[in-house]
């Protein structure tokens, strides 16, 4: 395990290379990137196996599962291409490390439920605000969407608030 | 050639997907670390990224449209309603900060080799299927202060796309500019070799050992 280890790429070259993707994927699909929409689908589908009852009868994942299964969709092969992708890059690069990453001053077990309560969070909040980061924040800013910036004023706004709060799980 | 294509195939997900994922790896966003560093302004790599990315596609975007190679109307462009959002949007800040990943960004840690991206993926689908029984009560809030169909910022301020992506790129440089001063006040952004070291304190409670018993 003691490859060469190449350092992350410069932020500019990261961010037109993620632009140029964006504008890869409008031109192919007629939308952006996406992430949380996968989830949802996965979600969905854990109903219909635990729960098939609830999960038909309920209002919002009643229509994901009528046709059989959701998961065979644009965005599941999207999210299954973007852990591709990111495995590739880690491998390749020697940044792939087996770890549970946090702060110092916490035990693993605590990075553990801070890791699930904030992906309920944010699995909640993008339901609530019809996407995250990648469709909002990033797609749909890029189409100058008003919903796109209303999204990330929000989200820094309550990233450093939270943040803040959060310090001592960081350090 | 008449763009977009408006193909929705299995190869066209995992093309866009394996980009997406190897970029996000590469500017080192499957460290929830380096990315939570953003709010604590000693890495302003989620920043200068995200808004580059957003510069890059609006101008290609616009030169797409002048060439005439889309159609006006040819791009999906998110309607806003605007107490959903708003809300959806500090619940993501607040978990983003709390749980160290967003949705997108989950998938590169654990394509990275982070164990924690698991916890935090399980959350997300619970957090969903909380939303989803929850959705009868929340309908009303959930389509409330609905605005123009896919308004855009120059569309409610009367500008031409040009002029709002080229101020988004002033407020970008500026802040790129503040940011990298920033960085160096708190010693540099987060490195590769930085993401994938135990913090030092961890290290008689090995990452990885079961988290249950480490307290004991």
């Amino acid at each position: 395990m003691n490859r060469t280890r190449l350092p992350y790429w410069h932020p500019l070259v990261a961010g037109v290379a993620l632009g140029l993707t964006l504008l890869l994927t409008f031109l192919i699909t007629g939308n952006g990137l996406g992430a949380s929409g996968f989830f949802t689908r996965v979600a969905a589908a854990a109903g219909a196996w635990l729960a098939p009852a609830w999960t038909q009868a309920n209002a919002y994942f009643g229509p994901f599962v009528e046709g059989g299964s959701p998961l065979p969709s644009w965005v599941t092969w999207e999210a299954i291409g973007v852990l591709v992708g990111a495995l590739i890059g880690s491998l390749v690069s020697g940044r792939f490390k087996a770890m549970i990453e946090g702060g110092s001053r916490i035990f693993s077990g605590e990075r553990l439920a801070y890791a699930f309560i904030g992906g309920a969070l944010v699995g909640f909040g993008a339901r609530l605000a019809r996407g995250c980061t990648s469709g909002l924040g990033l797609s749909g800013s890029a189409t100058l969407a008003v919903s796109g910036f209303v999204f990330l004023i929000a989200f820094f706004a309550a990233g450093f608030a939270m943040s803040y709060l959060m310090r001592r799980a960081w350090q | 050639m008449s763009m977009p294509l408006y193909d929705y195939g299995i190869a066209s997900g995992l093309l866009t997907g394996i980009l997406f994922g190897f970029v996000l790896e590469g500017a080192g966003f499957g460290s929830p670390r380096k990315l939570t560093a953003q709010f604590r302004l000693s890495d302003w790599s989620v920043f200068k990224v995200m808004f580059s990315a957003v510069i890059v596609a609006a101008a290609g975007l616009w030169l797409a449209q002048a060439a005439g190679v889309i159609g006006a109307g040819g791009v999906f462009v998110p309607t806003l309603y605007f107490w959903a959002i708003a809300a959806g949007g500090l619940l993501i800040g607040a978990g983003f900060a709390i749980g160290g990943y967003c949705p997108g960004t989950s998938l590169v840690g654990l394509g990275s080799g982070r164990g924690d991206a698991i916890a935090f993926i399980v959350g997300m689908v619970a957090g969903t299927a909380v939303f989803a029984e929850l959705f009868g009560s929340l309908e009303t809030f959930y389509f409330a202060a609905e605005g123009p169909k896919g308004q855009t910022v120059s569309g409610l301020l009367g500008l031409p796309d040009w002029l709002v992506i080229a101020a988004l790129a002033i407020v970008a440089a500026a802040g790129w500019k503040l940011g990298t001063a920033m960085e160096k006040k708190f010693g540099g952004p987060m490195t590769a070799e930085q993401a994938n070291t135990p913090p030092a304190s961890n290290a008689s409670h090995p990452a990885g050992s079961a988290g249950g018993t480490a307290r004991a």
